[in-house]
């Protein structure tokens, strides 16, 4: 836990409070991509590298960006009249109690350190990438035959516009 | 082929470019002012009174008729004729202007005051460079700062100078035949009213010497 | 003598270096790297500029500035005294915050691209095992400043801008990532140093540079025209052409936050220039095994002012792009040749050596080269125009 953890830690949850407390929509989805940073940089400091960058170039470069459009293009980005603090906030608080006690007691059963090794093991892109062909082959075609549908699924939406509006 | 028209087009800049170093076709800038394009000989900005012999009072072909002035459409030009009369180039008594402004902010260069003029004496000139920091006194040229030579006209319109200078001449030659005429003519009648004075004289004489008898 | 010239960055830099305590010697050698990387590419910037309006200015056959000192050289100086004095306008109805920082992460996310460039023999700031990652992630960080600089100006014509920006830039980003996958396919890693360690092969006295195999070709030129679209370029240069759209994001943008956005383009011109040069050009090698006496950094620079020159070549020669062509141009054609060219990747590693394997890879190249142009980019609707009008 060292003052790096603390810093970025601290700029992820800021970041992520920012989100939810701001006014501006598209503050909120700027301080969101703060919290995707902090995220990143957690990652790096774990010595994930392919992590951490994928993270930044996946949800900062793509996911943000997605984000600020679908606000744009909805009437998201003008600021809500009656405040953005929602009537229900108390059952909202307890889901989320509920949600963080279960994770805190997942992480807290979990072994703090593995029995056997010593020191931390370094994952290269290489390891990544043979465990990617090798053991998880398999998640791999699906996870690219759900892309696959995905774009076919959007191409299809796009054309059923144009052909309605003609 | 797809990419065909850009290659094409990457080598005629790369043309330009390299041609820019070497030939005068391939970089067309005139770096103004430290160099000048010559004027068009048909340019025309602003009016300028033409003069002929190496004085320009003297021989300013101008009248003072001010027909150009009547003629100006925005009447830029003003003129105040002299009281007394000067030899022109043909050597007849003429009046000539003791004032001719012409206002160049409100000339529109149109050219009417050229195409009346009946003594070939204001034409077109091509000098542009007259910017200047008085706005209303700098740009009313008076008669000395309009008056240029007709060496001057021949350098820079020098068809139409050749041509102007033709015409007058052939019509100096005209009147100088017709002077000519006239002086024959003049001169035959003067010696014709000699002699019939000196024969009237001669008749004259026998008759009274008749009476005399 | 040649190794010293070589190395004289690096032996320079451990010279002053040494001067400090052993425990602050990393920490100094970073920070004196970063400082010279920071001086470097800004001057060399002020250089692209200049020569940038004097090479377009005889490609239109005129003379480029020359009246700032001997051959206009003094002209970026006055430039960048101009931005400096400007006075800095934020329209009353900005989004002060988001306006301010929005230069700020341009410029910041493209210096630290230039951390993994390796710039000659040992020249890495950080020599990273993911270092393309890292390139690629810190591009993709340009893209929301681009959003945030067209959002804040609360003017339809940045916004508008921004967005056809963004959407470029994210089309073409995917080509960018899967050319240089090609690279990483034969080099067998990310690493840029190591890519830049398998290419420094001579076979006789010409280079084993991978833009003189087929897939390397043909993955160079996808490769250059993604770059020229990452950075807003012309021919793609919709999104802050003035005769467009004023300028584009950068419209509310004048003074300083101006200077810092052409800065930031040009820097990112320079680092992609640079990757293209690592992943395709060999980076800091020599062309010919008998040049290998000249310095390696000589190199790597000639080779990036060398790209930069074809950048100010393609400005000079092109038309402007719509966007629509743009984008057409993107998905449907150079996204499935760049596919097509991983397979012929993968065809090449394992058809091992000999002259096959260049027969066959540049036959299905060219071939769907040819197909594909005459094909992708034909487009049959000629009838009468359909409207879509927005609900």
């Amino acid at each position: 836990m060292s003052f790096v953890f603390y810093l970025v830690s601290a700029m992820a949850v800021a970041g992520a409070l920012a989100a939810v407390l701001l006014k501006n929509t598209v503050h909120c989805a700027l301080a969101l991509t703060v919290a995707f940073a902090g995220l990143a940089l957690l990652f790096l400091d774990l010595d994930a590298q392919f992590a951490g960058f994928a993270q930044i170039l996946v949800y900062i470069g793509a996911v943000a960006i997605l984000i600020v459009f679908a606000i744009l293009l909805t009437r998201g980005s003008e600021t809500p009249k009656d405040g953005v603090y929602s009537r229900n906030w108390l059952a909202g608080l307890a889901i989320a109690a509920a949600v963080f006690s279960v994770l805190g007691w997942a992480v807290l059963q979990s072994a703090w350190t593995l029995p056997h090794e010593t020191a931390v093991p370094t994952v290269t892109v290489h390891d990544i990438g043979d465990a990617l062909v090798g053991r998880y082959v398999l998640p791999l075609e699906i996870v690219a035959l759900l892309l696959t549908a995905a774009t076919i699924g959007a191409v299809i939406v796009a054309m059923h516009e144009k052909g309605g509006a003609k | 082929m797809l990419g065909e028209g850009i290659l094409k087009g990457m080598a005629e800049t790369a043309r330009n470019f390299a041609g820019s170093f070497v030939s005068k076709e391939r970089l067309t800038t005139v770096e103004y002012p430290e160099e000048r394009i010559a004027p068009a000989e048909n340019a025309r900005v602003f009016p300028f009174l033409v003069y002929d012999s190496a004085d320009w009072e003297a021989g300013l072909r101008c009248v003072a008729c001010q027909i150009c002035e009547k003629e100006c459409p925005p009447k830029c030009i003003y003129i105040e004729k002299s009281k007394d009369k000067k030899p022109d180039a043909v050597g007849k008594p003429q009046f000539y202007p003791t004032r001719f402004d012409i206002d160049i902010s409100v000339c529109m260069s149109c050219q009417i005051c050229v195409e009346v003029c009946p003594f070939e004496a204001i034409k077109m000139d091509t000098e542009f460079e007259l910017a200047t920091e008085d706005r209303f006194g700098g740009l009313l040229l008076d008669r000395k700062q309009l008056a240029k030579s007709n060496q001057y006209y021949h350098r820079i319109h020098p068809t139409e100078a050749a041509e102007v200078d033709a015409r007058l001449a052939e019509e100096k030659a005209k009147s100088d035949a017709k002077a000519k005429v006239a002086a024959d003519a003049a001169a035959v009648k003067t010696a014709a009213s000699a002699a019939q004075t000196a024969n009237s004289a001669a008749t004259q004489a026998p008759v009274q010497e008749g009476t005399g008898d | 003598m040649i190794a010293t010239m070589d190395q004289i960055f690096v032996l320079f830099e451990h010279w002053l270096v040494a001067f400090l305590p052993a425990s602050m010697q990393p920490v100094a050698t970073v920070l004196l790297s970063v400082a010279a990387i920071v001086c470097v590419f800004p001057g060399l910037f002020a250089l692209t500029v200049w020569l940038e309006r004097k090479g377009l200015g005889r490609m239109q056959n005129r003379l480029g500035p020359n009246r700032v000192g001997p051959f206009g050289l003094l002209q970026p100086i006055a430039d960048g005294i101009k931005s400096l004095t400007k006075e800095d306008i934020v329209p009353a109805s900005a989004d002060a915050p988001v306006h301010f920082l929005a230069p700020l992460l341009l410029v910041v996310a493209v210096f630290m691209g230039f951390a993994v460039l390796p710039m000659g023999r040992n020249m890495v700031l950080v020599d990273m095992d993911a270092g393309l990652l890292f390139f690629f992630a810190m591009g993709a960080s340009t893209e929301v400043s681009v959003f945030m600089a067209g959002w804040s100006s609360r003017n339809k014509y940045s916004l508008l801008g921004a967005m056809r920006a963004v959407a470029q830039m994210i089309s073409y980003e995917v080509v960018l990532l899967l050319s240089s996958v090609a690279v990483v396919m034969i080099a067998g890693s990310l690493s840029l140093t190591k890519i830049v360690e398998a290419q420094n092969h001579y076979s006789g006295v010409f280079p084993n540079w991978y833009i003189f195999t087929p897939w390397g070709l043909a993955g160079f030129i996808m490769y250059a025209i993604a770059a020229t679209a990452e950075t807003n370029r012309s021919p793609f240069d919709l999104p802050e052409g003035e005769s467009e759209l004023v300028a584009g994001y950068h419209t509310e943008y004048s003074g300083f936050k101006f200077a810092l956005f052409f800065l930031g383009e040009y820097l990112a011109m320079f680092s992609i220039s640079g990757l293209g040069t690592t992943l395709f050009l060999g980076g800091w090698s020599a062309p010919f095994s008998f040049l290998v006496w000249i310095p390696s950094w000589i190199w790597f620079f000639s080779k990036l002012m060398l790209s930069i020159f074809v950048f100010i070549w393609m400005r000079g020669t092109l038309p402007r792009l719509r966007q629509d062509q743009l984008m057409n141009f993107a998905w449907k054609f150079v996204l499935p040749f760049t596919l097509l060219n991983l397979m012929v990747t993968a065809l090449w590693r394992f058809m091992g050596d000999g002259w096959e394997r260049w027969v066959v890879c540049s036959a299905i190249l060219i071939a769907a080269y040819v197909i594909m142009g005459r094909v992708g980019m034909y487009r049959e609707h000629f009838g009468p125009r359909r409207y879509r009008y927005a609900e």
